[in-house]
């Protein structure tokens, strides 16, 4: 099933994220990832939802957004069009025989390492999706200890923006 | 003006315009009770909340204004539940108001605290926790709004009993801003274009009007429109009332439990032009194949109907009223003579048996309906319940017009009849009320037997008594192999004794012949009154 990325400005109010999880899952819909944040303006934050399915859930998924009344804005975000990103945290067991691998590993991704320890290497790395999956891919023949991340934000490429009273430029 | 909020609540109802609240008291709901005192709406006291829901709902369907009901924080609030979800199903615009408990004391497991605004998320256009006395007027102003306008819809406004108790600086806001919340009323012209050319080319036009017609008033347009370019009219359940029952042009009730002549329509056609329904799966189970013979146009206001349950040729987003009578305007009749016939003569092989054939110690619920239709005039309106009553009701009963056939549609709750019965008396006093009822939901919500005797509401009642669920027991009949399990009500009152325990009088008929005279003596004063028919638990309603 394909992964769809929705960019959804709502009203800054508690229980919203409530509200918008409570729909998917009467709905039946499938959360990939779910992450939000405050905008440029306080009373307005963005959600980027990714959600698994075919054209028509992801046009009931819209929809039925759409229908709450704190949900301003809703754009699907095309996957050329855009850039995404996610932060993953990696614990990675490295004793002194392999920790100079995976510094090798890191150097080449581009990551870095954040905590040391006899044992492990807690490694961060922020990229898109597929980076991250082949980092994570990587670092299993190391024994992956705990993996922690974010989910996928994006934003448009070149001069469109997405705003409450806006219409893109 | 200093308020507190409690006062600003019934401020700012007046300002909202109700006249009649529906509710049941409590404690964390007492300040607004006491500052109702000095109000002038008219509060009406049922015996359980779920009932004051309910009678909010008839009220709201009655008059096309938005109901009102109250209830305290807890129980009371969770009561209302099955109420809310009710009016939510059936698109009914609805403010219900619950006390809460102190503002600091949420979230601690005290005396009647219920997380309403959580439970309630699923079945409500919008709810409000109000936290700060100062949002009351707006958050009041913004449910009223968004209750009655685009899709209707039930709002729950929770209010702390702390927050009613405070005194503050009372403003009523004049505008109404919600970001999120713009409805679309006005249809493309290039859709409505489009659907007046295909109607011009259909050679076997439906049009199927749902619940939306009645809630956008919009029964004149559609008549208009069907008159002048002869397309026939079948009706969903909710959207009953939109053309006359008498009209020739009307097939009746589509779906699992409609007739043969509108059925067959839909599935013979080759345009299918569905106003203000949602393509429920009891009316049009079977859109798939609909939509492969028939080109499809869906005229709604709530866009996520539009797609989600049947594939669309033409849809248009907006108003079923204004989009209607643009298209009237614009739209010929195509060449229909053949497929006029075809109806003509599908609805005189098919047509709707009412069953006068006199059998003995039981009553043909389908005769009752139908002589209930010539006796009691075109200003009744009728309440049913759910179940095989309310097929039979939706079936027989012959409507004249708009929001005279109150029914749940959507959830299908028992015991939704008697209290919507209530509130559609109070919200048109002048007009008959008959509320119609199986033995099982009857007793579902009898205790609003009560409210009735309170305000002195001349309500007749009917109770088809089988002594059975009856709707669940033909079910268990034809996928269960007659295995009846649980659908047997052994123990069911003399319901006239009970009625006469209120002070009301009632009668039983055992057979088809006593029917019109125990109708003419229900209807013979404005008294409420029980008529208790004896009905075969084998009737079916298919």
């Amino acid at each position: 099933m394909a992964k769809h990325t929705l960019s959804v400005l709502v009203e800054n109010h508690a229980g919203v994220l409530s509200r918008v999880a409570g729909l998917f899952s009467r709905r039946g819909f499938n959360i990939d990832s779910l992450a939000v944040g405050v905008t440029e303006n306080p009373d307005i934050s963005r959600m980027t939802i990714v959600v698994d399915g075919d054209d028509y859930t992801v046009e009931q998924v819209g929809k039925q957004l759409n229908k709450l009344i704190d949900v301003i804005k809703i754009k699907q975000l095309d996957r050329h069009d855009s850039v995404s990103r996610e932060l993953a945290l990696i614990k990675v067991t490295a004793t002194a025989a392999t920790r100079a691998e995976v510094i090798q590993i890191v150097e080449i991704f581009r990551a870095k390492i954040v905590d040391v320890s006899k044992n492990t290497l807690t490694i961060e790395i922020s990229g898109g999706t597929d980076k991250v999956a082949a980092l994570e891919d990587m670092l299993k023949q190391f024994g992956i200890k705990e993996i922690v991340r974010t989910g996928t934000i994006a934003i448009e490429r070149g001069n469109k923006y997405i705003r409450v009273n806006n219409e893109e430029e | 003006m200093k308020l507190t909020g409690a006062q600003a609540i019934t401020k700012a109802l007046e300002m909202e315009k109700v006249e009649v609240i529906f509710g049941y008291p409590g404690a964390a709901i007492c300040p607004f009770y006491d500052a109702l005192v000095d109000s002038k709406i008219r509060h009406i006291l049922t015996r359980h909340e779920q009932g004051a829901a309910h009678a909010a709902n008839g009220y709201a369907r009655v008059t096309g204004r938005t109901g009102v009901c109250v209830a305290t924080s807890g129980p009371g609030a969770t009561n209302l539940i099955t109420g809310i979800a009710t009016a939510y199903m059936d698109s009914i615009p609805m403010v219900a108001i619950t006390g809460q408990v102190s503002t600091e004391l949420i979230g601690r497991d005290v005396f009647q605290e219920a997380d309403i605004t959580g439970a309630t998320e699923p079945f409500c256009k919008h709810n409000y926790l109000v936290k700060k006395v100062q949002d009351l007027p707006r958050i009041i102003r913004e449910a009223f709004h968004i209750a009655s306008t685009g899709r209707p819809g039930p709002v729950l406004i929770d209010i702390p009993v702390d927050i009613q108790v405070k005194e503050f600086n009372f403003e009523y806001p004049g505008n109404v801003e919600i970001k999120g919340y713009k409805p679309n009323y006005k249809g493309h012209p290039v859709q409505i274009k489009k659907i007046a050319e295909a109607i011009k080319k259909a050679k076997s036009p439906v049009i199927c009007a749902g619940g939306g017609v009645i809630n956008a008033n919009a029964t004149g347009e559609l008549q208009e429109l069907v008159e002048k370019c002869s397309i026939p009219v079948t009706t969903t359940l909710m959207g009953i009332g939109s053309i006359p029952s008498r009209h020739e042009l009307n097939l009746g009730m589509l779906g699992s439990h409609g007739l043969y002549a509108a059925n067959h329509a839909v599935h013979n056609a080759d345009l299918l032009i569905i106003l203000g329904a949602r393509v429920g799966d009891r009316a049009m189970g079977t859109a798939a194949k609909i939509a492969e013979k028939a080109q499809i146009v869906h005229i709604d206001i709530d866009p996520a109907e539009i797609g989600k349950n049947i594939g669309t040729s033409i849809p248009v987003v907006g108003d079923v009223k204004l989009i209607l009578k643009e298209l009237a305007a614009i739209a010929e009749k195509g060449d229909v003579g053949s497929w006029m016939e075809r109806i003509k003569k599908t609805k005189k092989d098919h047509p709707l048996r009412d069953e006068d054939g006199a059998e003995a110690n039981t009553v043909k619920p389908q005769y009752v309906l139908s002589i209930l239709s010539d006796i009691a005039g075109e200003d009744t309106i009728v309440a049913t319940e759910v179940g095989q009553n309310q097929i039979w009701a939706a079936n027989h009963y012959r409507i004249a017009g708009p929001r005279s056939f109150i029914t749940s549609g959507g959830l299908g709750t028992m015991g939704y009849g008697l209290p919507a019965a209530v509130g559609a008396k109070v919200g048109n006093p002048k007009a008959r009320v008959v509320a119609v009822s199986g033995d099982g939901s009857f007793q579902m919500s009898m205790q609003e037997l009560g409210t009735i005797k309170q305000e002195k509401l001349g309500i007749k009642i009917i109770v088809f008594n089988n002594s059975r669920l009856g709707m669940v027991r033909e079910i268990q009949k034809l996928k269960y192999c007659g295995r009846y399990s649980q659908v047997y009500l052994e123990s069911n009152p003399d319901f006239v004794k009970l009625v006469g325990a209120y002070g009301f009088k009632g009668e039983v008929v055992s057979g088809n012949s006593q029917v019109k005279d125990a109708l003419k003596r229900m209807f013979s004063n404005d008294e409420p009154y029980l008529l208790e028919c004896i009905v075969d638990p084998e009737e079916p309603t298919m």
